[in-house]
């Protein structure tokens, strides 16, 4: 059985030649990644996508006839990046857009996972909450406060849809394992074997050399091993670069925990098979005795104004402590915003041997407040004086005119916690939907 | 000598929102248990300032690696935070002299 993965994520952007390759030989599955927490709370409380309408749209268009017309189910997880149901409508209508440009009709299941404050309330007063990591209990007051939480889904919701014999799967926020190891599972294969693969499927070509998350892999798979190659004949899968990959964004190299249970990796073997192929064995799996699922929830916490200026001179990089404190304290007398309805934080970015690059970031609880503090924070920096001081018609060079920017909403992580559950589908809501 | 003049690979990245791990891979297997026996975890834990007892290193020998995971000192993205993929982290561990 062949597994082709587009790429690291939807939207990274793939080799069109790489995908011809891919599809010039039977292919039972295709599969892509299109979300992740890496790019921050934002998009999850936004609703927006972190990643580009178009560019999406580009990596859907080149690979969706192809699936189709090989009888291939096209499965996407994490839709719109962080996988809530308005990411989730953003994809479809991006699906929709396509079918309709090129004249394709298919079966359509689209998975939503979101998750109601009143259901994490419950999980928490039931006891049910298990705290991801010790430095980050969770509290009601973060339930409460949250704007949108949703649940991670492992396998069991996408193998489902292909029992109904869909031909494109749309999911909400998705364990990344989950895109890839479903269709192995639903045909049979070990669960470990396709767990491992799963995970180093998730991320394209991350796997091969020359490294690059934005290109198609595929993997083959049979009853004990599973095979690796770039469709791109420039890129090479190595034992050292596949085994490497396990380490890539793990807490732990040998055990992976996934909703429906653990990978052990203790007993995995590599085995270089050609110049561009490894043959991966050994991985097992242990089914979770009590079943969770992985909740993320973020709350908006203010607006956001930055400002970004440079500065040059050794003497001013050397005052910058006191120029920051200065231009602190002179805020706090300067302003009717009172100190719990912002903050201002002075990010420095390299010196004291170069030149230092500050931001002025300034959160304020609402849009005119966080202009305010940068404005205040911006003309006072530019003109400090201190001992010293030589260049005393001004400190920083700004790039830009304006040079103060709207961030806009500013949103935190408040709910990172799993959740002990009952079954693995109780989060989900599917619906099927012919598309024309 | 540092750390850094001893590895391959030394990278940070964010496991999930509320880790971050390090990853140091080496040449060969004398250098990695060389890091194991010398590299001190106090070291570590200061030059992060962190907690000894969060800290957590594996081995791990098929890639000649050792992997140092602890809970980020601000979660990525919030207010505090300046580094949202954890991608530039690693620098005061490679910094640290073995």
């Amino acid at each position: 059985m062949k597994i082709v993965s587009l790429c690291g994520l939807l939207g990274y952007g793939y080799s069109e030649e790489a995908l011809n390759i891919a599809f010039s030989e039977k292919v039972d599955y295709v599969g892509v990644d299109a979300g992740s927490t890496d790019p921050g709370p934002y998009y999850l409380g936004s609703g927006k996508s972190f990643t580009d309408r178009g560019a999406v749209k580009r990596d859907l268009s080149l690979a969706l006839p192809k699936a189709l017309e090989q009888k291939a189910p096209f499965i996407i997880g994490t839709a719109g990046g962080a996988g809530a149901k308005p990411h989730t409508d953003w994809l479809v209508e991006i699906i929709k857009e396509i079918a309709k440009e090129k004249c394709l009709s298919f079966k359509m299941g689209v998975i939503y996972s979101d998750v109601t404050k009143e259901y994490v309330l419950n999980k928490y007063r039931d006891g049910k909450i298990v705290d991801m990591c010790s430095e980050f209990p969770l509290t009601e007051q973060m339930i409460e406060d949250s704007e949108r939480i949703v649940s991670q889904i492992g396998v069991k919701p996408i193998i489902e849809l292909l029992k109904k014999k869909v031909d494109v799967i749309i999911s909400g926020r998705a364990c990344d394992t989950a895109i890839y190891a479903a269709p192995c599972i639903y045909e049979g294969y070990k669960e470990g074997l396709a767990f491992h693969m799963a995970k180093i499927m998730e991320c394209g070509a991350m796997c091969s050399e020359p490294v690059a998350a934005v290109d198609v892999m595929q993997s083959y798979m049979y009853d004990d091993y599973f095979e690796l190659r770039p469709a791109n004949p420039i890129r090479r899968c190595t034992v050292d670069r596949v085994a490497a990959h396990t380490l890539y964004e793990q807490t732990n190299p040998y055990l992976i925990y996934e909703p429906d249970g653990v990978i052990n990796l203790k007993d995995c073997t590599f085995k270089q098979i050609d110049d561009r192929t490894v043959r991966i064995s050994g991985a097992t799996f242990t089914e979770a005795e009590e079943k969770t699922l992985k909740l993320e929830g973020v709350k908006r916490v203010g607006y956001r104004t930055v400002c970004v200026g440079g500065i040059f001179d050794p003497l001013t990089i050397e005052k910058f402590d006191y120029i920051e404190k200065t231009v602190k304290d002179f805020i706090t007398t300067a302003t009717t915003c009172k100190p719990d309805e912002y903050t201002v934080n002075f990010r420095r970015y390299g010196g004291p041997e170069s030149s230092l690059c500050v931001v002025i970031d300034a959160v304020g609880k609402t849009q005119e407040i966080a202009d305010t503090i940068c404005s205040l924070a911006r003309s006072r920096m530019l003109h400090c004086d201190y001992v010293g001081r030589k260049s005393s018609a001004g400190n920083v060079a700004f790039p830009f005119s304006p040079s103060d920017i709207h961030v806009g909403e500013v949103y935190e992580f408040s709910v990172f916690h799993l959740a002990k559950v009952d079954s693995l589908d109780e989060t989900v809501k599917v619906e099927l939907m012919e598309v024309k | 000598m540092k750390l850094i003049d001893l590895t391959k690979i030394l990278r940070s990245k964010n496991a999930g929102p509320l880790y971050i791990t390090f990853d140091l891979i080496f040449e060969d297997m004398e250098k990695m248990n060389y890091v194991l026996q010398n590299l001190k975890i106090e070291d570590v834990a200061k030059a992060y300032d962190t907690d000894v007892k969060n800290i957590t290193v594996i081995p791990y020998e098929i890639v000649k690696s050792i992997k140092i995971t602890f809970p980020r000192k601000h979660v990525s993205g919030c207010v505090l935070d300046d580094d949202v993929y954890g991608c530039q982290q690693h620098m005061p561990l490679a910094n640290i002299e073995i």
